[in-house]
C-alpha cells in the first residue's frame, strides 16, 4: 500500500496523527489504488453503503414515532403516514429501501459469483459478506413484522414456527422466541429491539468487510492480480468516487420511482389489515427477496429437512471459495463456468417465482427440480468444473486490455486481441 | 453500460410482475373508470371527494368506521378541501363521548375538528351482532388493503348480480361478481338517486361508486397529491444532477487512458 510514509503537512496534523492516525486512514481511503478496469457492477458496494445509511437514518426517525405494542403498532404506523410531517415519505423510503437494499445486494453477490471475487485471497471478505446478508435477512424479516398487519403477524408465525422443527427442544425454543405461547406483544417488542440492533451489527461487519477488502485490494473484471500499481490502478478519489456517485444517482432515480409512484407495489395488500390471530390470510407470502429460500423450504416434504435445506442454501455460499476448484477467477476466461453461471441465475429466478405461487402441483415439482439444481451447482458442478474446464488464456496485466480499448471487458469481446498479445 | 440498465430494468419488471401476480389472484377482470388520481401527475377531484364524503356519510357510515381520519382532515390541502367552516359544521353534527369531567363523569359534546371520525359501533362485537356476524371493516386504509385497490372497491360496489344457478346462498349472504370468493355479507347499497348531491350532479350508481371510492382512496393516501408533486421535483432534480455528475466523471476519467 502506498500510504505507509504519509505525513500530514501541518504541525497540528502531525501531532494529532502521531496520537490517532485518522489522517493516515483518510489518506489511505482517498489514495487507495483501485483497478482501472472496474465496470459498473463494481459500483454496488457504494450503493449498498448508501442503502444501509438510508435505512438507519429513516429507521431512526420512524422509531421516534412508532409504538411497539400489539394494540398500538398498526395505528402508530397510520399516525406516521397521516400526521407526522413527511412521515409518509420517511416510511415509504424505509419500506422500499429494504427492497432496494436487497436488489443491490443480489447484484453485488452475483457480481462476485461471475468474477470469482470470493477466491483466494478474498475468502474472508466473502464470508463477512455472507454474514452481512444473513443479518440483512433477519433485519428485513423482523422489520416486516413491526407494522403488525396480517402478513406481519402470519409471516412471523410461519417463520418462528420453523424452529419447532428442531428435535427435542424445538417447542421450547419457539416458546422462548415468542415470549409466550403464540406470536403476541412480547414477540413484537423483542423483534423491535432486535430490528433496531441488527443494522448496527451490519454496520460493524461492513467496516470489517471493507477493511478486509483493502488488504488485497479489489478484484477486477479480468480477475488477475495488479502487476504494476502505477499502470493498472487509479486512486480511489476522485476516479472511483465520481463513478460510484454517478451509478448511485441512477440507482436513486429507480428508488425514487418506487417511493413516489408505486410505494406499495412491492408489499402485500393484506399488510394494511391489522393483525388478527383468528383470521389466516389465503396465502402467506414473504417479501420478494426471501422467495427463493421460501421455495426451497417448501419443496421438501419434511419440516425439519426443509429448514435444513433452506439454511444450507445460504451457508453453502460460505463454503464457495473451497467448492470452486478453478484457479481462474473471472468467468470471462471460463467458457463452461460462464454457462453454468447463467443457468444458476435463471434457477434462482425460477425459485423466486415458484416461491410466490401456491406449493402444489406443477409449481411444487418445479420448485423441487430447481432446489435440486441449486445444490447440484455448488456441490457437484463447481468442484468438477474446476478440474476439467479448459480456460482461455489470461492477459498479462489488466492494462493490456485497457490499451486494447475495450470498454466492455466483462463480456470479453476482445479475447482474441488478448490472445495475440500473449 | 447499456447492458446494466437492461438487466436492472428487467429485474424491476420481474419483481413488479411478482407483486402483481400475487395480488391479482382470483379477482378476475375488474371494472375501472377514469380515476383522476392515477399516474405520476394524478390529483384528486375535489368535487368528487366532497360528493364521496356525502355518500360515505349517508350510506356507509352507519356500519363502516373511518377511525384513522379526523374531521380536520376534511379541510386540509390535498383532500376534499371543505372550508374550515364547513368542516366545523360537519364535525359539530356528530356527538362524541368525552370525559371524565371534574365530577368524574363522562359526558357527550359535539365533535370538534381535532376529533377522529365518530365510529358507528362502540366495539367489534357490537358491530358483528348488528350485522349478522360479519364485521364491517374499518375503511380508513381499505383501498390499500385490497389487491386491485380502487378498481376493486369500485367493482365490488357495482358487482351485485344474480347468482349463477349452481350457487346456493345462505340467508344474509349475497352474490358479488368481484368479491373474493363471490360471497359477501353486505347487501347491495347503491341505487340510482339514493343520495341527492348538493352540487346537482346526477346520482347514478356508477357516479356514487366512483365518488365514494375516490373519497376512500383519499382516506387511505391523504398525502397522495403531495407525494406525486414531491416525486416529480425529486426525480427532475436527480436527473439533472446525474447528467452533471456524468460529465464531471467523463472529464475526470479523460486523464486516464481508459473508458468509463
Amino acid at each position: 500500500m502506498s500510504d505507509h510514509n504519509y505525513t500530514p503537512s501541518s504541525k497540528f496534523g502531525k501531532w494529532f496523527n502521531d496520537r490517532l492516525p485518522l489522517l493516515t486512514l483518510a489518506n489511505h481511503l482517498t489514495d487507495y489504488p483501485t483497478p482501472k478496469n472496474l465496470n459498473y457492477w463494481w459500483t454496488f458496494g457504494g450503493i449498498l453503503t448508501f442503502c444501509l445509511i438510508t435505512q438507519i437514518i429513516t429507521g431512526l426517525v420512524l422509531a421516534m414515532h412508532y409504538i411497539a405494542h400489539a394494540d398500538l403498532a398498526f395505528s402508530s404506523v397510520e399516525h406516521i403516514m397521516r400526521d407526522v410531517n413527511y412521515g409518509w415519505l420517511i416510511r415509504y423510503i424505509h419500506a422500499n429501501g429494504a427492497s432496494m437494499f436487497f436488489l443491490a445486494v443480489y447484484i453485488h453477490i452475483f457480481r462476485s459469483l461471475f468474477y470469482g471475487s470470493y477466491k483466494a485471497p478474498r475468502e474472508i471478505i466473502w464470508i463477512l459478506g455472507i454474514m452481512i446478508y444473513l443479518l440483512m435477512m433477519a433485519a428485513a424479516f423482523m422489520g416486516y413484522v413491526l407494522p403488525w398487519g396480517q402478513m406481519s403477524f402470519w409471516g412471523a408465525t410461519v417463520i418462528t414456527n420453523l424452529f419447532s422443527a428442531i428435535p427435542l427442544v424445538g417447542e421450547s425454543i419457539t416458546t422462548w422466541l415468542w415470549g409466550g405461547y403464540s406470536v403476541d406483544n412480547p414477540t413484537l417488542t423483542r423483534f423491535f429491539t432486535l430490528h433496531y440492533l441488527i443494522p448496527f451489527l451490519i454496520l460493524g461487519l461492513v467496516v470489517l468487510h471493507i477493511w478486509a477488502l483493502h488488504v488485497p485490494g479489489n478484484n477486477n473484471p479480468v480477475g488477475i492480480d495488479i502487476q504494476k500499481p502505477s499502470k493498472d490502478t487509479v486512486p480511489f478519489h476522485p476516479y472511483i468516487v465520481i463513478k460510484d456517485l454517478f451509478a448511485l444517482l441512477l440507482f436513486m432515480i429507480v428508488f425514487a420511482f418506487f417511493v413516489f409512484y408505486s410505494p406499495n407495489i412491492l408489499g402485500h395488500a393484506d399488510n394494511y389489515i391489522e393483525a388478527n390471530p383468528l383470521v389466516t390470510p389465503a396465502h402467506i407470502v414473504p417479501e420478494w427477496y426471501l422467495l427463493p429460500f421460501y421455495a426451497i423450504l417448501r419443496s421438501i416434504p419434511d419440516k425439519l429437512l426443509g429448514v435444513v435445506a433452506m439454511l444450507s442454501a445460504i451457508f453453502i455460499l460460505a463454503a464457495l471459495p473451497w467448492l470452486d476448484t478453478s484457479k481462474v477467477r473471472s468467468a470471462v476466461f471460463r467458457p463452461l463456468y460462464k454457462q453454468f453461471y447463467w443457468i444458476l441465475v435463471i434457477d434462482v429466478l425460477i425459485l423466486g417465482y415458484v416461491g410466490a405461487m401456491p406449493a402444489e402441483g406443477l409449481y411444487l415439482l418445479i420448485a423441487r427440480v430447481a432446489t435440486a439444481y441449486y445444490f447440484l451447482h455448488f456441490l457437484l458442478i463447481l468442484p468438477i468444473l474446476g478440474k476439467i474446464e479448459k480456460t482461455t488464456p489470461l492477459p498479462l496485466s489488466i492494462t493490456s486490455p485497457v490499451l486494447g480499448g475495450s470498454a466492455d471487458l466483462a463480456m470479453a469481446k476482445n479475447t482474441d486481441i488478448r490472445k495475440e498479445k500473449l | 453500460m447499456q447492458r446494466i440498465f437492461k438487466i436492472l430494468f428487467f429485474l424491476l419488471i420481474l419483481n413488479t410482475n411478482f407483486a402483481n401476480s400475487i395480488s391479482a389472484e382470483n379477482t378476475g377482470k375488474l371494472l375501472t373508470t377514469d380515476w383522476s388520481f392515477k399516474g405520476p401527475f394524478g390529483k384528486f377531484d375535489r368535487a368528487s371527494l366532497q360528493r364521496g364524503y356525502q355518500v360515505y356519510n349517508e350510506v356507509c357510515a352507519s356500519c363502516h368506521s373511518l377511525k384513522y381520519v379526523s374531521y380536520r382532515n376534511l379541510s386540509e390541502k390535498g383532500g376534499p378541501e371543505f372550508s374550515v367552516k364547513e368542516a366545523k359544521a360537519i364535525a359539530a353534527s356528530f356527538e362524541i363521548t368525552d370525559g371524565p369531567n371534574q365530577d368524574g363523569e363522562m359526558f357527550t359534546r359535539p365533535a370538534k375538528l381535532s376529533d377522529k371520525f365518530v365510529m358507528p359501533y362502540s366495539n367489534e362485537e357490537e358491530a358483528k351482532s348488528a350485522n349478522g356476524g360479519a364485521y364491517p371493516p374499518d375503511m380508513s386504509v381499505l383501498v390499500k388493503a385490497r389487491a386491485g385497490g380502487a378498481d376493486y372497491i369500485y367493482s365490488v360496489l357495482l358487482g351485485y348480480v344474480d347468482p349463477p344457478e349452481n350457487i346456493k346462498l345462505d340467508d344474509g349472504v349475497y352474490y358479488n361478481k368481484y368479491m373474493y370468493g363471490n360471497k359477501i355479507k353486505m347487501p347491495k347499497q347503491l341505487s340510482d338517486g339514493l343520495v341527492e348531491y348538493s352540487d346537482g350532479t346526477n346520482a347514478t350508481e356508477e357516479q356514487m361508486a366512483k365518488d365514494v371510492t375516490s373519497f376512500l382512496m383519499w382516506t387511505a393516501e391523504p398525502h397522495l397529491e403531495q407525494r406525486h408533486k414531491t416525486g416529480f421535483r425529486a426525480i427532475v432534480y436527480l436527473i439533472i444532477l446525474t447528467v452533471l455528475v456524468y460529465f464531471s466523471m467523463k472529464k475526470i476519467w479523460s486523464r486516464v487512458e481508459t473508458n468509463v
